[in-house]
């Protein structure tokens, strides 16, 4: 059964979760790019640190170990301290 | 009028030993052609052949009602109650329904029992359904594979512990601690200056535990901190350590439970620390007022978790801090100090009035900066072993911190930035004055404190005091 909450701030914000801000630009910025572990990720991340390298952004590589599961914790902390935002390359 | 125009109303339920004992009057009652509605609320097939029988289960009509006991009668004029009686009462069923003869088998009297509409959690919960309780703040749902508590967190309702989830049920019972109104406004909560209600100070008061009855005094609590000269929003803002202290004075302290005692500024008296909690989550969530965003905090201090408590009141040889501040020994108040941490100050040895106040004023030089001056404020938290050093040698409250200004009170010239090879330091222009550490009105005592131990405690305050940034404040606690 769905739990209903009576919201305590001074609603300016949208009643959803809010998502982290958006980049507003990558100068300087580290970007991740995470294998699930799927069959040709690999390509796209590939074609996309290419493209990140050539206006001089910064690239981390990541993977996790199988795509059936959530990344391990260490993955994500990880990520979450070394880059400023995270491109997930996601199914086939 | 004749009994024949009345209508009456019977409400029972089948688990009451006395509903079921006047089973039999009911017959009695259709034979006399008394036009009797009767509604169970807990089976609609009790009571068995005594005609149509209303299902009350929902208690929609015993909450209409105000049904309080069963049975309850209720006999109607034209759609309006003209009388009631709870319970089986012979002489009264008989009188209520005009007749010489009823339930002659059974005994003369019998109390009733609980209605379920008043079984406890029950009223509030029939308020919210059926009620006109009208609660304005915006609904969010929970998803089902939620975690109640993360959810809080996530979006971003919590200081960093976790907060009870605010669901409509228990904000109702909240505001059952106050006479006020959902929809009244406060005032405008810094930094984004959004309107407070009573219901948004209801709400936070949920999330950080408190009981209903704290309610009185976190609202206060929160007028408080709306006054000007408690100057909020700068003090959420400033770089320095900062934040809402509250003190608690008169009877409202004791009537909740509050710590006055041993560990009174420490942790584990629920009143305590959920009432300075609540204030402080109405900054966050009304006010908007977050680590990281407008609260610039260098270091912050965990007082900013939270930081309440009672003055010793009943064992103090002084009066009470709001006396001092012009209320009346038998209102409730809250004041309000922007206040740093707790610093210590030992002194086991003093058994004189005189080196007890050289001891405390030596500690209170540290405030802020040791060269500093009448910048910061201060509150000494004297502990019942010091205040027995004055008591014994009749000192007032008074005399102690005239005496405590004197022994704080120094050159500017030894003050002046670089003297003791320190740059920091007072301004050149008052190296010829005398300095007192504290503006007039600045420096405050209050008691609190176990029976045991030779300490006190000071609370220095933000650097920007007096009208140059805060200044204590103190509101009454209603109702």
């Amino acid at each position: 059964m769905t739990e209903i909450f009576l919201d305590p701030t001074s609603e300016l914000n949208a009643a959803a979760k809010p998502l982290l801000p958006r980049l507003q630009s990558l100068a300087g910025k580290t970007i991740g790019l995470l294998d699930i572990n799927k069959p040709r990720g690999n390509v796209l991340l590939d074609r996309l640190e290419q493209l990140f390298n050539e206006q001089g952004v910064a690239v981390k590589r990541y993977k996790k170990p199988t795509m059936t599961r959530v990344a391990p914790l260490a993955v994500k902390q990880q990520i979450a301290s070394e880059c400023d935002a995270v491109v997930e390359a996601l199914a086939d | 009028m004749s009994s024949q125009q009345a209508e009456y109303i019977l409400v029972l339920k089948k688990e009451c030993p006395t509903c079921v004992l006047v089973e039999p009057v009911i017959a009695e009652l259709r034979a006399a052609g008394r036009r009797l509605q009767i509604w169970s609320q807990d089976d609609p097939d009790f009571p068995a052949n005594a005609g149509e029988v209303g299902d009350d289960r929902e208690l929609q009509l015993s909450w209409r009602l105000g049904i309080e006991t069963v049975p309850t009668v209720i006999r109607l004029d034209r759609d309006t109650e003209r009388e009631r009686t709870v319970g089986w009462d012979r002489n009264e069923w008989m009188r209520l329904f005009e007749l010489d003869q009823l339930g002659a088998d059974l005994p003369g009297f019998r109390p009733g029992c609980g209605s379920k509409s008043v079984e406890p959690g029950m009223p509030e919960r029939l308020a919210l359904k059926f009620g006109d309780i009208s609660l304005q703040s915006r609904r969010i749902e929970i998803g089902e594979m939620e975690d109640p508590l993360e959810s809080c967190f996530e979006r971003g309702w919590s200081d960093g512990l976790p907060v009870v989830p605010p669901t409509e049920i228990r904000v109702v019972r909240m505001l059952a601690g106050t006479q006020r109104k959902p929809d009244e406004v406060l005032g405008l909560v810094p930094p984004d200056l959004q309107a407070c209600t009573i219901e948004k100070v209801a709400i936070n008061a949920v999330m950080a535990g408190c009981k209903p009855e704290y309610l009185p005094v976190v609202i206060a609590a929160v007028e408080a901190c709306l006054i000007d000269e408690f100057c909020m929003h700068g003090l959420l803002a400033t770089t320095w350590f900062s934040g809402p202290m509250v003190i608690v004075n008169g009877p409202i302290a004791r009537a909740i439970g509050m710590n006055s005692g041993s560990n009174a500024l420490g942790q584990g008296n629920r009143a305590n620390a959920t009432i300075g909690r609540a204030l402080q989550l109405v900054i966050r969530n009304v006010g908007g007022g977050k680590p990281g965003g407008v609260d610039r905090a260098t270091l912050g201090n965990p007082g900013k978790y939270t930081f309440c408590f009672a003055e010793d009141e009943e064992n103090s040889c002084w009066e009470s801090l709001a006396v001092q501040r012009g209320f009346e020994a038998g209102q409730s108040t809250v004041t309000l100090f922007a206040a740093d941490g707790v610093q210590g100050v030992a002194d086991q040895k003093s058994r004189e009035p005189e080196s007890l106040c050289r001891s405390l004023a030596a500690s209170l030089l540290s405030v802020g900066h040791r060269k500093f001056a009448m910048l910061s404020d201060a509150f000494i938290v004297l502990s019942p072993e010091h205040q027995r050093v004055f008591a014994e040698a009749n000192w007032s409250k008074q005399q102690v911190l005239a005496r405590l200004t004197e022994l704080t009170t120094r050159p500017g010239s030894q003050l002046m930035s670089g003297v003791d090879g320190i740059a920091e330091g007072m301004p050149d222009f008052l190296k010829d004055m005398d300095l007192p550490k504290f503006k007039p009105g600045g420096l405050n005592i209050v008691r609190a404190g176990g029976s045991a131990g030779l300490f006190s405690a000071i609370v220095g305050g933000w650097l920007a005091s007096g009208e140059f940034g805060s200044s204590p404040v103190s509101k009454e606690i209603g109702v």
